[in-house]
């Protein structure tokens, strides 16, 4: 493992090379494992990037659901590569996370004892078959728009695992529009299927983004030490600028009266958002929090005799490779 | 060209596969996101991914000849049309139950496509050497895990010991010919399965005391592929229910 170079306030060189870190950053350098840092950045990142992970790991769950109920060989396929694709992602951002000298063990078991967060979103059901789509084309389109903001972060093996995660979750957004886009134009049920699933997902997936910049105390040091690009309005203003008229143009009713277009500032506007839902549902009182939980506590619990077996062959064929 | 008094034994020989193809890889799917760590998630989604591609293969290939849609025979046959044998729809069980049941498909798969790069219908060749690529890598993975359960600790191997009493005497089924299948083996359109039992067993058997396993003696055969268990009626109650749920859907 890299050896840490952290930096603390009361260091007598903090404030030197505090400094001299915001100055690369100003210049668009990326740090690197083993470069010095200020504790505090690593702290946000290792907060940052492992929420990442379980957000991938724990978002196999409610699209998952779906992969043996798939209505066609096609999407059954898609939606298999899709859920894959997470696993990757998390596998990626938990090798991230490492080269802060955390490892993936102590990451599970903060998810697992409820310590860390994930997303939000993934504590809403997915109740019917339009869900899928809805999530690949809102939620992943969300996500898109914070990762690709990501991609620019001053943290190298961050920013490099945004790169290959962007890619993928191109095809996610791409394969959820085309869906939504058939079932909004399909016979009555389906219709009716992909608006209901639009309603319940519309203010979860604005959410996403995260409060507005004025309840978002981390913001500022976010952004000066190049962790965050943009802040959580700017990335919700993307979102809605390229999804409001898609949404329109396929038929679609956004569940949100107040929603208008300002023509000076091109912008579409949103009505308030029901923040007491979210800030119940990030205190785990939303519909899923405990049966996501409980899926991961189950398969880490149910399946500890296959780690165990694993570790008993990989250190006997070690034994038998030294003998 | 396949001579015209061949096409339904093909079809019908063609489509059992297909089966055992789709289900192994509903049961595969059942899974995603349970796996026992997350590197197994990113490799069990790949079987499930590989196994449903073939089934798409062999249904492309009966459609050439009989015009049949692939999504219709998945999502609209009922239960006692499905030809899969009854190895591949037992309930996915513990990590041993699935890991071991994969490593005697894959085994079975390995054998007879390598044989099957040999048909005289081409398209059968063709398609049996691009399957057999993927296949390779699955009986490598398999055939580890069975290794690394049955030499692992001492519930591993009690757990993977427990799968493989349950799980063996179905293998015998994969063997049996279909009505049809005799006039094929003659043709030298599909190899002979009753030919490769003895094989198998012996390939299998090998690999199984290797990893310190014992197959069992005995136990029930199902004596043709219309036999099932209670388990593939709700297994296909879920993988149809949202394709069958609007009769007014033109498209999914």
């Amino acid at each position: 493992m890299v050896k840490l170079k952290l930096g603390y306030p009361e260091d007598p060189d903090y404030q030197e090379r505090l400094e001299e870190f915001e100055a690369r950053i100003a210049r668009g350098e990326k740090i690197e494992p083993g470069d010095w840092m200020p504790a505090e950045y690593r702290r946000q990142l290792i907060r940052m990037i492992s929420q990442h992970a379980h957000s991938e790991w724990v978002g196999m769950l409610p699209e998952g659901a779906w992969i043996t109920r798939a209505p066609s060989l096609r999407r059954k396929l898609i939606l298999l590569a899709k859920v894959q694709d997470e696993a990757g992602h998390g596998q990626y951002l938990y090798h991230a996370a490492e080269t802060l000298g955390i490892t993936r063990e102590e990451m599970v078991e903060a998810l697992l004892s409820g310590k860390a967060k994930y997303s939000n979103i993934f504590n809403y059901p997915t109740l019917t078959w339009a869900d899928v789509g809805i999530i690949g084309w809102l939620v992943d389109g969300m996500a898109i728009k914070n990762q690709t903001m990501l991609a620019q972060c001053s943290y190298g093996p961050y920013s490099r695992a945004m790169v290959r995660i962007c890619a993928e979750e191109t095809f996610h957004h791409k394969q959820g529009k085309e869906a939504v886009l058939l079932y909004a134009r399909g016979s009555k049920k389906q219709r009716q299927m992909v608006q209901d699933a639009l309603n319940r997902w519309w203010w979860p997936t604005l959410m996403m983004a995260g409060p507005h910049d004025t309840d978002s105390p981390h913001t500022p040091l976010l952004l000066r030490w190049g962790i965050k690009t943009k802040t959580n309005d700017q990335v919700r203003q993307e979102f809605l600028n390229e999804h409001v008229p898609e949404l329109l143009e396929a038929g679609l009713t956004i569940p949100d009266p107040d929603l208008r277009y300002d023509e000076k500032t091109g912008n579409w506007i949103h009505g308030p958002i029901p923040w007491d839902d979210f800030w119940k549902v990030i205190h785990g009182e939303g519909p899923m929090n405990r049966h996501r939980l409980m899926a991961r506590r189950r398969a880490h619990e149910e399946e500890r005799w296959v780690r165990e077996a694993l570790e008993a062959y990989g250190k006997r064929r070690l034994a038998q490779a030294a003998d | 060209m396949l001579e015209a008094y061949l096409k339904d034994a093909l079809v019908a020989r063609i489509t059992a596969w297909a089966d055992d193809e789709l289900i192994l890889a509903q049961r595969l799917s059942e899974w995603v996101g349970h796996a026992p760590i997350l590197e197994e998630d990113i490799a069990i989604a790949n079987l499930a991914q590989d196994e449903l591609g073939h089934t798409k293969v062999w249904l492309g290939l009966r459609q050439e000849l009989d015009g049949a849609d692939p999504d219709r025979l998945v999502y609209f046959r009922d239960p006692l049309e499905f030809q899969n044998a009854v190895l591949v729809e037992l309930p996915k069980g513990d990590w041993a139950f699935t890991m071991v049941r994969q490593y005697l498909f894959d085994a079975y798969e390995n054998l007879w496509l390598k044989e099957a790069t040999q048909s005289a219908y081409a398209p059968l060749a063709e398609a049996a050497s691009r399957l057999l690529k993927e296949e390779r890598f699955h009986l490598k993975h398999s055939s580890l895990w069975v290794e690394r359960l049955g030499q692992g600790t001492e519930e591993s191997h009690r757990r993977a010991q427990e799968a493989l009493e349950t799980l063996f005497p179905y293998v015998r089924q994969l063997f049996q010919p279909l009505p049809g299948d005799e006039a094929l083996v003659e043709a030298g359109v599909v190899p002979d399965l009753r030919a490769l039992e003895a094989p198998y067993l012996e390939e299998v058997t090998a690999h199984l005391v290797r990893s310190g396993l014992r197959p069992p003696e005995g136990g029930y055969v199902p004596k043709s592929r219309q036999e099932h268990t209670e388990y593939l009626w709700s297994l296909l109650a879920e993988m149809q229910s949202v394709a069958r749920w609007d009769p007014e859907a033109q498209a999914w």
